[in-house]
């Protein structure tokens, strides 16, 4: 109120200033858009590269687009395909059942063995540094070494045979392919296993001094010092593993090619047949649109169940 | 009740003392064991690379192949243009991790000190596609470089590097809200405009956090595999990554062959993290990467 009066009094009593100070509050508006600047790259990618693709996408699911011949609108057809197609229905269905055990069982493992690198050991680096090697190393090369443990006379194989079991063949048995890939997966922790490290030593030394004045033993401070204040890292990594869990396709298309009679088919791999084996990219698009909404709902379900369990101590600054 | 604990108290430091050694030794146990178990199929690769292929059944097993066998990764190395797969891989690897690296940095600085009006509104637009499934824009961008006529070049595997990384946008964001606000306002006293600010000030500050994305860019485009597969066609066109599929079909059961053609991309990303290692951790632990 005060400054307003004040202005109005000063461009009554002098035109040529007002009008200066016009400019410079247009020269300062300008100024203010400096951070365009910086954020000018994102904006030009977010555009050319996502939210243009996006919009393409949800055109080229609309149209028989086999490539080399034109396009031909044809509505709805390739979702109703999609929907009635066994091997979406077979191929949703194993991502959906790699998921169910890998984010559950690498979260709980990345957890477990960030606890035990917390602790005070002799030579932590190196152990750390070993727990993590696998992770880095995760993708193509990993896939290989599991080719090679779980060939029939493997190193997998051979550690049975001590025990007197006699192992499957892994990935060639329709029944042990998928636990195979699951299996594996668990050696790729690594960075969650890192991301809940840093959580870890955030977590403030005083309420574990609470816990002990309470008489509380190790698994009440676990219970309910560390496991409430890891709830936000527990989350994120839940939310992170679930849409990288649904789009996992390296290892099946290096170790398996989706086989044996289709057990280890995943969605994203089914979407790469459709798509450059079978060059029918109208179809392999509207495929992947109904993985968009899949993976999408497991978000929001995720979030909106987030409000009962992540517990955060206090806003994020900025 | 005062009695029993004034027994217990008399006998504590023994058992206290054998107990407490109990739980540090299986603390160690655990510890160690579980890190050999998982560094197992890293030995057992770099074990078979140098093993004769008549020994890889042998019982007991060979821990250690004397005299190592090097033949299998000169005989692995030219079972296909390794050299020119090595070529594309560093190529693609050494342009990316600058080009990721610069323009997150950047993009990153824009949205943590910088003021303008659709600011917040558009980092939503960054978590947005951090979170959405990039499975969804896998097909149009590849009908967008192939009416570009860049299939089967490096080009789509450069050039969306150019625009930031989701991801990295958000670590090195959440870095630069940690620094203190007062340090660029002095700067500005001093007149300094804000890229001056970024590469004085914040930049100097965040050598950790600007390691640990450099690295993560590293390892996710070294071992990339969908995208060079999708975009690459001619054998001599492939990254290593993708070459080594290759090797699978080839050398099915040589495993010794195989192994060391595994060595070949695994090694790098080892010595890179033992490079990078120290800033990495504590990259990490300082940007408390959280929702």
């Amino acid at each position: 109120m005060a400054s307003s009066s004040l202005s109005a009094k000063t461009t009554g009593l002098r035109t040529v200033p007002a009008r200066l100070s016009r400019w410079r509050a247009i020269r300062k508006w300008i100024a203010g858009q400096e951070g365009w600047v910086f954020i000018f790259p994102w904006v030009v990618g977010f555009i050319l590269l996502d939210l243009g693709p996006y919009i393409f996408a949800l055109i080229i699911s609309f149209l028989n687009w086999d490539v080399g011949r034109p396009p031909t609108y044809i509505g709805l057809r390739n979702y109703q395909a999609a929907f009635t197609d066994p091997l979406v229905g077979k191929s949703l269905w194993n991502t959906a059942f790699y998921t169910l055990f890998h984010v559950p069982g690498s979260t709980i493992i990345a957890f477990t063995v960030a606890g035990l690198l917390n602790q005070k050991v002799r030579g932590m680096p190196i152990w750390r540094t070993m727990y993590y090697i696998p992770s880095v190393t995760s993708g193509v090369g990993m896939a290989l070494i599991w080719i090679w443990l779980f060939a029939p006379r493997g190193a997998l194989n051979g550690m049975l045979g001590w025990f007197g079991i006699e192992g499957p063949r892994w990935l060639t048995s329709t029944t042990w392919a998928m636990p195979a890939l699951i299996i594996m997966s668990f050696w790729g922790v690594g960075a969650s296993m890192v991301i809940f490290l840093a959580g870890l030593q955030g977590v403030p030394q005083h309420l574990y001094e609470a816990a002990e004045v309470d008489g509380g033993g190790w698994w009440a401070k676990v219970r309910h010092v560390t496991i409430p204040m890891m709830t936000p890292y527990i989350f994120l990594s839940l939310i992170l593993g679930v849409i990288g869990s649904f789009q996992v396709v390296t290892q099946a298309l290096l170790m398996t090619g989706g086989g044996p009679d289709n057990a280890t088919l995943f969605i994203l791999l089914y979407i790469w047949i459709m798509g450059w084996n079978a060059f029918k990219m109208g179809y392999a698009a509207s495929i992947s649109w109904i993985l968009f909404a899949i993976i999408f709902a497991a978000t929001i379900v995720q979030f909106l169940g987030a409000r009962r369990w992540v517990y955060y101590e206090y806003q994020e600054p900025g | 009740m005062t009695a029993t604990t004034a027994e217990a108290g008399r006998r504590r430091p023994i058992v206290l003392r054998t107990f407490r050694w109990a739980r540090r030794f299986l603390l160690y146990l655990i510890v160690v064991g579980g890190s050999f178990v998982y560094m197992y199929p890293v030995f057992f690769m770099l074990r078979t690379s140098l093993t004769k292929e008549s020994d890889l059944y042998v019982v007991p097993p060979i821990i250690v192949p004397l005299p190592p066998v090097w033949e299998n990764y000169s005989i692995m190395w030219q079972n296909g243009p390794t050299w020119s797969w090595m070529k594309n891989s560093i190529i693609v690897v050494a342009f990316s991790v600058v080009a990721e690296t610069i323009t997150s940095v950047s993009v990153a600085y824009g949205f943590a000190r910088t003021r303008f009006a659709a600011r917040d509104k558009l980092f939503i637009g960054v978590l947005a596609t951090m979170m959405l499934p990039g499975a969804v824009t896998l097909i149009p961008r590849w009908l967008i470089f192939h009416r570009l006529d860049m299939i089967d070049t490096l080009w789509p595997l450069l050039i969306p590097r150019l625009f930031g990384t989701p991801f990295y946008i958000f670590i090195m964001r959440q870095f630069f809200l940690t620094l203190p606000r007062e340090l660029d306002d002095a700067a500005r006293i001093d007149g300094a405009s804000h890229l001056q600010i970024l590469r004085k000030v914040v930049i100097p500050l965040s050598v950790p956090a600007i390691a640990t994305i450099a690295v993560f860019s590293f390892m996710n485009r070294w071992n990339d595999f969908l995208e060079p597969l999708i975009y690459l066609l001619r054998t001599e066109n492939l990254t290593l990554a993708v070459g080594l599929k290759f090797f699978v079909s080839r050398f099915g059961t040589e495993y010794h062959l195989l192994m060391a053609g595994a060595m070949l991309l695994i090694v790098p990303m080892i010595v890179a993290f033992f490079l990078a290692q120290k800033q990495f951790i504590r990259g990490i632990a300082l940007t408390g990467i959280k929702g």
